[in-house]
């Protein structure tokens, strides 16, 4: 057999990590070859460096396409070469229609004249081959579903005659089954015409069910793979979680079993455009002084169900809420947080720091009504109160009146903890509170969370970090494809890694 | 620690200084080219006479700034609130009193309308405001018949053209003083009663000495004309009441996070509908406040005054220093571009260049206005 792809030995390091490890990879043609991994694993860094996002001057290693070295310094010199990603985002223009969204940016013209006849007869061959029933070359894109939208990116990237490897991420995330089915019949199809893919998933059924191949990463290195008939789904699981909890996580139990601080029925969240459901009908409850985790993979509706508890969903939202035993829903985060719970997001740069403003008026934006007076801000309490903040969350900082923007990751996120903490708050939502800072500040958080927890706080914490979930959760739960798929108590620590994988790929039915 | 502390409040003030450097700088030039007749008295005060409609609208254009809107109804609303202010004292002869504060009212609501729009609508607010751009102006049209309404009650001459008498001016000057050491006394002693440092005593007494000096040659050098004009001190009360307004208050605050990020502070709790409605209803007053200073001066309301003027507010702003990314920019800085932009006018008016020319070098200041603060933070960055 002949590899049209071959990655040999790509190591890719970011400041202070290393993403990719000595990894190889190697696709023959006319072949479907699932890569498989958990969040982080190294997934999305990889096909960024086959698709020519990172330049060859970035990372070590070789890339071959049909046994010939490639240096990509662009995206679409990787394009040139017969490579394109269909990422989870789509990258069309819902206003265009299906003919302008195919050929935009590479128009059939001539002498600058566009022939729309030349491209909506091609679209047309290309509906008919993918099988896009009652799609005319002038639909406009927005008027189709996700999976109708999807095929017409596919054809977009298909109709460059050099195309010979599609890469997909995640295609399914966002499909319906039916949807799902169209995709790998089509993707089945492409492969008798020559066309190999890669095929990146989460859904280890799916990648049973088409791909010929696997290979799966950890931690940046490839722990294995090889002909998919040699593998259970088991044992894919098993290579994406593999490692061993080490004893970093400094759990301590002040968990109330007997006061259910919230409740949560039926909460679910739908796209305002799509109707599309994101979270669907999820209910649990937490109680007092627990750390609950809420796990999944990237996609499952952990955030969205998180952020919908706390009045700001990204979508349309509707369920129920119990707080304290009183009923509520809150419409804004305004409400929340006057009912004693704060969020603080898994967004930093975007939705968390006010970049323009200083450490002190960070850390005091959601909690100036306590230090209002007649004059105004009484700014010395202010400073007190922030000061003492910066000291119990040991915040590095030049000073209160320092630039957040010079602080680093892990203390700004501290500066956002302590912005929810300043006002007395009993139950506290964390999306992803540790993700993208070092170990040190990581350890400090989780203290930060013990003593929470001690003085009667009840912590919901969003992560995609298995070990970290299984470390600090007196119980788990999992959600997959916007649905609560499991539930765990972690108090007897008894609790591995394979079960919560298997939840949160959906293959629990297999057992 | 302490150490950085004061460099970067250092640095901060170089920032300031920066603006009133170039201000300074402007003069000189002016005054060198035009041998010694631009830093006169009663040239300066023409200066800020001229440069008072401006900074009122500047203030309030500020607020709409950082909080990352724009407002591009102001000349249109400030003409319109100075065509009913005649109205209601030369037609209707109603009091002074009574007819501005009609106009004031109607800045009010009409500030709000924009404010609804752009709060509780989501319309973009170029959007909004520049339809109020038209509007208005054609409301003012329609309501005057087109004609020029004047003259009003002598009161208004009080307000647009009046001096103060010099010993009142120096008075107010004393009062100024004396306000200024008991909140810098009271902020000392807060903040030793909550244990904080206390900047050092020198460093508060330069600090002191410096604004005595500052108000005390101001209004010598007003007085030595014919006092501190009344509008000046219109404008200097608005200056010290919004200075107030954005850096002490709840309200100020708020309005700086939403404008650094709209998001976050959403996340954090804060009435962002609110708050904007609230600041286009501030600058609604303040086109008001402006509009009746005009018609004040000129002695009349005419159609098309203040045509524009919302572009002078926008440029004085961002000459101040303030980002039209919203979440920065002062007050200060604002009432100083407005200066700044008045100094331009002012000094080519008095080397008798064609009109012409003041529009292209008040655009080009603009221009490398911006673009000094712009290489300078990517300096900075760097």
């Amino acid at each position: 057999m002949n590899a049209i792809l071959d990655a040999r030995g790509i190591t890719k390091d970011f400041p202070g990590v290393r993403a990719l490890d000595n990894v190889s990879f190697s696709l023959q043609e006319s072949q479907i070859h699932a890569l498989c991994g958990e969040n982080g694993a190294g997934k999305s860094t990889f096909i960024n460096i086959l698709s020519g996002f990172f330049p060859s001057s970035s990372y070590r290693g070789e890339i071959l396409i049909s046994g010939r070295p490639q240096a990509f310094s662009s995206i679409p010199e990787a394009e040139e070469a017969g490579i394109a990603v269909i990422h989870q985002e789509l990258n069309l223009f819902p206003e265009l229609s299906a003919a302008e969204n195919i050929f935009l940016g590479h128009e059939i013209a001539h002498r600058g004249i566009l022939d729309w006849n030349e491209m909506y007869l091609q679209t047309t061959e290309w509906v008919t081959k993918l099988k896009l029933t009652d799609v005319l070359p002038t639909t406009q894109v927005k008027e189709l579903g996700v999976g109708k939208q999807q095929l017409i990116e596919i054809a977009r990237v298909l109709r460059l005659p050099q195309m010979k490897i599609l890469i997909l991420d995640e295609p399914t995330a966002s499909l319906t089954e039916t949807e799902t089915d169209l995709l790998l019949d089509i993707l089945r199809q492409l492969r008798r015409d020559g066309i190999a893919c890669i095929y990146i998933s989460h859904k280890i059924e799916e990648v049973m069910k088409i791909a010929d191949c696997v290979t799966v990463l950890r931690d940046g290195k490839t722990v294995g793979g090889g002909d998919i008939r040699e593998f259970s789904k088991k044992d894919i699981v098993r290579m994406m979680v593999g490692r061993e909890i080490t004893e970093f996580y400094p759990k301590e139990h002040h968990k109330d079993p007997s006061t259910r601080v919230l409740e949560v029925t039926g909460a679910s969240v739908s796209d305002y455009r799509t109707g599309k459901y994101l979270v669907r009908n999820a209910s649990f409850h937490l109680c007092k002084g627990e750390i609950l985790g809420l796990f999944g993979l990237v996609g499952a509706g952990r955030t969205e169900l998180a952020s919908s508890i706390f009045g700001a969903p990204p979508g349309k939202a509707t369920g129920a809420l119990v707080v304290h035993g009183k009923r509520a829903w809150f419409d804004s985060p305004r409400e929340a947080l006057r009912e004693g719970i704060a969020y603080v997001t898994e967004d930093r740069k975007t939705e968390g720091i006010i970049p323009t403003m200083n450490v002190r008026e960070n850390a005091s934006v959601a909690s100036l009504d306590q230090f209002r007076t007649f004059l105004g801000i009484d700014e010395s309490r202010e400073v007190v109160e922030v000061q003492s903040s910066v000291q119990t969350f040991r915040i590095k900082t030049p000073g209160l009146d320092a630039g957040i923007i010079n602080l680093s990751g892990g203390n700004q996120q501290k500066v956002l903890l302590a912005r929810s903490l300043m006002t007395k708050i009993h139950i506290l939502i964390l999306d992803e509170p540790t993700r993208g800072i070092d170990v040190g500040a990581k350890h400090e958080i989780y203290a930060i969370m013990n003593s929470l927890v001690a003085s009667g706080v009840s912590i919901i914490m969003v992560s995609s970090e298995l070990p970290e979930v299984l470390g600090m959760c007196d119980r788990i739960i999992v959600m997959c494809r916007g649905e609560i798929t499991g539930e765990f108590d972690n108090s007897g620590k008894d609790v591995t890694q394979e079960r919560i994988m298997i939840c949160a790929t959906g293959t629990a039915s297999e057992e | 620690m302490s150490e950085q502390k004061g460099t970067a409040r250092f640095s901060f003030d170089m920032r300031k200084y920066m603006m009133v450097i170039a201000l300074i700088g402007i003069w000189v030039i002016f005054e060198a080219i035009s041998t010694g007749t631009y830093l006169t008295p009663r040239n300066l005060s023409n200066l800020f006479r001229q440069s008072v409609f401006t900074a009122i609208l500047a203030i309030g254009m500020l607020n709409v700034i950082v909080l990352g809107h724009i407002d591009l109804s102001v000349g249109s609303l400030a003409g319109l609130c100075g065509g009913i202010l005649a109205i209601a004292n030369v037609w209707k002869g109603l009091s002074p009193s009574t007819s501005i504060l009609i106009t004031l009212a109607v800045g009010l609501i009409l500030g709000m309308w924009n404010g609804w729009w752009v709060a509780y609508r989501n319309v973009p607010s170029f959007i909004v405001t520049m339809a109020g751009l038209l509007v208005f102006r054609g409301v003012l049209v329609g309501i005057t018949d087109g004609i020029t309404i004047g003259p009003l009650s002598p009161f208004f001459g009080i307000i647009g053209k009046d001096f103060l008498s010099p010993i009142v001016g120096y008075a107010l000057g004393a009062i100024v003083i004396v306000v200024f050491l008991a909140m810098q006394y009271s902020e000392r002693r807060a903040k030793s009663s909550h244990g904080l440092q206390i900047p050092s005593a020198r460093f508060e007494t330069l600090k002191s000495v410096l604004f005595f000096l500052l108000i005390l040659a101001f209004a010598v050098v007003m007085n030595a004309y014919q006092g501190i004009p009344n509008p000046v001190v219109i404008v200097l009360v608005l200056f010290f009441v919004f200075n107030y307004v954005t850096n002490k208050t709840v309200f100020g605050r708020r309005v700086y996070a939403i404008g650094g990020n709209k998001m976050a502070s959403r996340l954090a709790g804060i009435n962002i509908k609110r708050t904007t409605l609230i600041v286009f209803a501030l600058m609604g007053v303040m086109a008001a406040i402006a509009g009746i200073f005009l018609t004040s001066r000129l002695d009349a309301a005419a159609v098309n005054a203040a045509t524009s003027a919302e572009l002078d507010a926008i440029a004085a702003c961002v000459i101040g220093g303030t980002s039209l990314m919203g979440g920065v920019g002062t007050v200060s800085g604002a009432v100083i571009g407005a200066v700044v932009m008045a100094s331009l006018d002012n000094g080519m008016s008095l080397l008798n260049a064609p009109s012409f020319y003041q529009t292209i070098v008040k655009g080009l200041v603009l221009l490398l206005a911006v673009w000094f603060d712009m290489s300078r933070k990517k300096g900075g960055n760097d």
